[in-house]
Order: C-alpha cells, then sequence, then structure tokens
C-alpha cells in the first residue's frame, strides 16, 4: 500500500525550521555511497529547483497567493541547499555533469516503462536516447581531458554507449513541441511523470549553463554550450506536455503532490541511514505544503483535491539499473526524429530542423569532436595499449 | 576530522568494476555493442587527434590572459631602480613578483586550512609542533609582504593581478580544496601544503635569477634569504608528512 496523501498531514509549516549548520550538513562520500544515493541527491535537487522556478512564477500572476507562496518558498530554498550541498567538493564539475546524465537515463528510463499514457512514454524514450548520448560524450571528456574513467561515478550500472548522436539532436523549436496530457483525463502519475522530468531536465540545463564557462579547455566550453541547447530543447520538450489550462492552484497542487511523491520514491529505496532520515524529513514537510495548498485550492476552487492528485501516491519511482529497457530502446528507436509533436522515423524529419542544425554545426561539431572514436574502456583509454606509444 | 587511519581504511568503495561482478560483466560488453550493427549504438570515426586540432584553432585564435599594468607613477619609488626598468623584461619581472606575492599571500591561507588540522582532535598520531606550522605560516606572510614592497620600490601596483598572479590562483585552486575540505586528514592536507612548497622554492629560484638580470642586487638578496626559509619549510613539511604516513603504516 502506497501513501496517502491526505492521511498523513506532515510537518506543519511553522514546524519547518533549518540552521546554517544543517544546511551545509555532512556530504554523501563520492567514493562508498552508492551511486543511486547521487542520483536521488540530484534529482531532488532539480524538484526543489523547479518548487523555487515555480513558484515565483505564480507570484508574478496572483497577489492574494503572494504570501502563502513565499512561506513555502522560504521552506523549498532551504530544501534545496540542505539538498545540494549533500554533494562532496571531491567531485569535479565534469564528475558531477556524470552525476546528472545519469539521473537523466535511469529516471527518464524509469519512468518511460511505468507511464500508462503510451504517447508520452514515447517521448520519454526519445529524450532518453539523447540524455544517453549525452553520457557518451561526457564520459570522452572526462577521459581525454581530466583523465578520469566515468564508471567511477557511474559503478557500473548505467551503460557509456553512443545514442542518437548529439550533432543530430538539434531541431528547429517548433518540432520540440508535444501534445500536452489533458487534466481532464490523465491519470496523477502521467501529470507526475511530465513534472518530474520538465524538473530534472531544467536543473541540468542551469547547471550546464552556470558550469560551462568554468572550464579553461575550449573543447569542453563548446560541448556544454552544445548540450545545454539541447536540454534547453527537452525543457521544452517535457513542459510542452504539461496541460497549460491547469489553473495556477491546480499546478501548485500538482507540484506539492510531486515534490511528497519523488522524496517518498526516495525514502523507500534509501540504504544510507543518515540520507534516509533526511528523505523522511523532507517528506514530512512536503505533506504539510500539500494540506497547506490543498486547503488553499478547496477554498479557492470549490474542487475536491483527490479529483486532481488521486487519494494514494503511485508506486515509487524505481531507483535501479534500467540497462536492459535501454539497449532496447536504444537498438529500436535510435532512429526516430521529431516532427511537430509527432516522434516519426529517418526519413520524415522536417527539413526545418535539418536546416537549422546544419547552420549550427557547419563551424564544426563539439560532441563529434571530443568522442571521435571514443571506447569507453575500464580505466579510460590512457590505459589501453593501443593508446601508449612504444618507447 | 576522521583518524588518519579512518582515511586509509578498507570499506565498501564502490567506484571499481569489482564491485560489482555482474554490472561490471555487462559494462564490458561495450565494444561488442559498437560492433553489433543491430545495437543502435554507433560511434564516429577518428580518434582524440580531432580534440587536439580543435584546441589548436582555439590556441591560434585566443587572447591573453591579460595584460601587466604600467607602472603608474614613479613618484615615491626609488627613482634609480625605477630607471633602470624599463623595456619588455621588465614587464616579466613586475608578473613575476605579483605571481610571488600572490602565491605567497595564497600560501598564508593555505597553512590557515593545514594549521585547522593540526589543531584538531586526531587521536590517532603524534602531533606534530604547531607553533612550528604556524611560523611557517607567518613566514609565508612576511614574503608577501617583502614583495610588495620591492613593487613598491619599483612604482609597480602591488594591488593589480597581473597574468602569472592570476595564474598562480587558477594553479593552486586544487591544493586549497584538498587542505579545506574538513575530510581530509592532517597528512593529506600536508601533501597539498608538500606540492605547494616545491612550487615556492622553484618560484624564488627563477626570481633571483630574474632581479639579478635586472639589476636589482638588493632584492636578490632578499629573495634568497626568503628562499632559504623556503627550503626549511620544504624539508620540515616532507619529514611531518613522511612521519605521518608512516605513523600510519604503522597502526594499520
Amino acid at each position: 500500500m502506497t501513501l496517502s496523501l491526505f492521511e498523513d498531514r506532515g510537518t506543519p509549516l511553522n514546524q519547518q525550521r533549518f540552521t546554517w549548520r544543517e544546511l551545509a550538513g555532512k556530504p554523501i562520500s563520492k567514493l562508498d555511497d552508492d551511486a543511486f544515493s547521487r542520483v536521488r541527491v540530484i534529482l531532488m535537487n532539480g524538484i526543489e529547483s523547479e518548487a523555487l522556478r515555480f513558484s515565483h512564477a505564480a507570484a508574478r500572476f496572483n497577489l492574494e497567493l503572494r504570501r502563502p507562496l513565499a512561506e513555502i518558498r522560504r521552506v523549498e530554498q532551504h530544501q534545496a541547499t540542505m539538498v545540494n550541498w549533500l554533494l562532496g567538493a571531491d567531485h569535479s564539475p565534469l564528475e558531477t555533469t556524470i552525476g546528472y546524465e545519469q539521473v537523466a537515463i535511469e529516471v527518464t528510463a524509469a519512468l518511460a516503462q511505468n507511464e500508462p499514457d503510451p504517447y508520452l512514454a514515447q517521448v520519454y524514450r526519445f529524450g532518453l536516447l539523447e540524455d544517453f548520448d549525452h553520457m557518451y560524450r561526457y564520459s570522452a571528456l572526462l577521459d581525454r581531458l581530466e583523465g578520469k574513467d566515468s564508471n567511477n561515478i557511474l559503478q557500473s550500472y548505467t551503460d557509456v554507449l553512443p545514442g542518437r548522436p548529439t550533432v543530430v539532436e538539434h531541431r528547429s523549436p517548433e518540432n520540440d513541441l508535444r501534445r500536452p496530457f489533458d487534466r481532464n483525463t490523465a491519470a496523477p502519475l502521467t501529470k507526475l511523470n511530465a513534472l518530474t522530468l520538465t524538473a530534472a531536465e531544467h536543473q541540468t540545463h542551469d547547471y550546464y549553463m552556470n558550469i560551462g564557462p568554468l572550464f579553461a579547455d575550449p573543447v569542453a566550453r563548446q560541448l556544454y554550450a552544445e548540450i545545454a541547447s539541447i536540454e534547453e530543447q527537452h525543457v521544452t520538450q517535457y513542459e510542452s506536455l504539461l496541460d497549460p489550462s491547469q489553473s495556477l492552484l491546480e499546478n501548485w497542487l500538482m507540484h506539492e503532490a510531486m515534490e511528497a511523491y519523488t522524496y517518498y520514491s526516495c525514502l523507500q529505496q534509501e540504504a544510507n541511514p543518515r540520507l534516509k532520515s533526511l528523505w523522511e524529513r523532507m517528506l514530512n514537510y512536503e505533506l504539510g505544503h500539500f494540506h497547506l495548498v490543498s486547503g488553499l485550492f478547496q477554498k479557492h476552487e470549490r474542487r475536491d483535491p483527490q479529483e486532481i492528485v488521486g487519494e494514494r501516491l503511485p508506486e515509487p519511482i524505481k531507483f535501479e539499473s534500467q540497462r536492459e529497457f535501454v539497449r532496447a530502446t536504444l537498438a529500436s528507436e535510435v532512429d526516430l526524429r521529431a516532427k511537430g509533436a509527432d516522434i516519426v522515423g529517418l526519413e520524415e524529419e522536417p527539413q526545418e530542423s535539418i536546416d537549422y542544425r546544419n547552420h549550427m554545426n557547419s563551424q564544426g561539431s563539439p560532441s563529434e569532436t571530443v568522442a571521435a572514436g571514443y571506447v569507453w574502456r575500464p580505466g579510460t583509454e590512457v590505459l589501453s595499449r593501443a593508446h601508449i606509444r612504444a618507447a | 576530522m576522521p583518524q588518519s587511519t579512518d582515511a586509509t581504511r578498507l570499506g565498501i568503495n564502490r567506484t571499481g568494476l569489482q564491485m560489482s561482478p555482474q554490472h561490471a560483466k555487462e559494462m564490458l560488453q561495450t565494444e561488442d555493442l559498437l560492433d553489433d550493427e543491430s545495437s543502435g549504438a554507433q560511434s564516429s570515426p577518428g580518434d582524440e587527434q580531432a580534440l587536439a586540432l580543435a584546441r589548436q584553432e582555439y590556441i591560434a585564435a585566443a587572447d591573453p590572459l591579460g595584460s601587466i599594468p604600467a607602472p603608474a607613477t614613479l613618484k615615491g619609488a626609488a627613482k634609480t631602480a625605477a630607471k633602470m626598468l624599463t623595456g619588455r623584461r621588465s614587464q616579466v619581472f613586475i608578473d613575476k613578483l605579483a605571481e610571488r606575492l600572490a602565491f605567497e599571500r595564497g600560501g598564508a591561507r593555505l597553512y590557515d586550512a593545514v594549521c585547522a588540522k593540526a589543531i584538531a582532535p586526531s587521536g590517532d598520531l603524534n602531533k606534530i609542533n604547531v607553533d612550528e606550522l604556524l611560523e611557517i605560516r607567518d613566514a609565508e606572510a612576511r614574503h608577501a609582504l617583502m614583495v610588495k614592497e620591492c613593487m613598491e620600490t619599483l612604482g609597480a601596483d602591488p594591488t593589480a593581478q597581473t597574468p602569472c598572479a592570476d595564474l598562480a590562483g587558477v594553479e593552486s585552486m586544487g591544493l586549497l580544496q584538498a587542505a579545506s575540505d574538513p575530510r581530509t586528514t592532517l597528512a593529506q592536507s600536508l601533501h597539498a601544503a608538500l606540492a605547494a612548497e616545491l612550487i615556492d622554492n622553484e618560484g624564488w629560484d627563477g626570481l633571483i635569477v630574474l632581479a639579478r638580470d635586472m639589476g636589482q642586487e638588493n632584492m636578490a638578496r632578499r629573495f634568497e634569504q626568503a628562499l632559504k626559509e623556503e627550503r626549511e619549510h620544504l624539508t620540515k613539511v616532507r619529514r611531518w608528512y613522511t612521519q605521518l604516513s608512516k605513523e600510519m603504516s604503522e597502526l594499520m
């Protein structure tokens, strides 16, 4: 039996407090903690960043809700900090990038399999193969720039192979817009999945935009510029799945439900006891937010929140290696392209997208340059005999 | 702070292939999948030379980090010394002086971080002499002050960040990260300090040669005194590091 959103009222907002010491607590161990603990940390930072982003946008459109938005947002800010500061400083920005792509691959693959709407599931598989390729390109960069093995981060859960080549992922904007779900007929899980992936991709985009200029190497700067552009396309894609006719409060309610759902998923599968208790505390905070927003929803819209989010949370997101699903998707769907809202065969790709990317790639392709002939090998390609010149 | 033996304990480090044999076996199918056309995974032709070529293109078109500020005024500066400082070589000298100033200043802060480890209870190891560590820290600060005075004598601006001073910060970023991380031990922090001392010794050596080339004999002598102190630092830090590492292995 999964968690009931309406029975457990969580921690009241006025008891949700932090200290600076708590916010900057002990980080996880890059070396000893399970890669999926890092996956959860990165995902939850993305979820909290989306909470802040949404809340600020909402405040610009509604005077009456500004105060409750500000009150909850203050807590979300500190939740985001507490979670994001769990990443240790021994991760180089590029190693953290590998972690981000592992989130994109493993979480998207898990959601693509539990998504009840076949169209959205197809969109997720489409995005999955692109993030899968980003992992390969960044792994090549990590090896060829820093001499490090991306599998130290991935812990063998995730393959390092080319997917849909990044060089052909560049599309004209109209071909990144998908059809939104229908708020009246979509399953709560469909709404939660679309919001979760929008949040995850948005933080990935923002992260690349922030750290890209930190690199000295020109090819690294180019690669971050190129992949940040795809992440922007992905945000456009996933965001367009959200039904724009949802009211502001309905949207807010779904955000709180999504935050509770994702923390609940983390709590169910976390092996590190310190993180487990943190996820539990955060879940209780989110349940507190959810109930507060439910009350506002009932008051302003005179509707039952259960109609929107259902009575119970769905089965938790599976945080585990999705290697077989990813490989099967790669083998059957790598050549798919986007035509308007539809996912189509290679030959049906609109000329606008081809023209757009031909120009973008006309002075060279960073993702091709960095990974030319790259094959992931344990311990980096530096150690492979072919790469060591005879004395 | 973790005890030094904690930092080298056996445990469930999950980064290597041996930790998860089944998953590792699947990871190692990479080359087979790339050879199998039906896998959907296709790598591009070429090798790491593509990256090397792209670097060359950027190097050819790159602007420098920035410039060395011309001495703004000779007022108050020893005019004779300043007069001798003309031409391109003098810019190099000012740039290297600013580099030394930046490095010594950063060095004082690096030792602040190392001192924090030295005074934290570590339990398992004999303490190193914190007073001696603090003396090194102060010596780095004194060296910075001395270089500042030398720059002023030449009419150069010691508050400006020159290209080599800028790079000194970039180069030592990792050393500071290593020493200031609360998870690293005193021995691990001293390893960072050891690297800094090796760089520092080389830095003073070069600066002495440059000062003599510029006819700044007085400065060269002051720099020689600094180098003598830096050599002592290097000896001490190396000894502490070796001693802690030895004690650690004996405790294991």
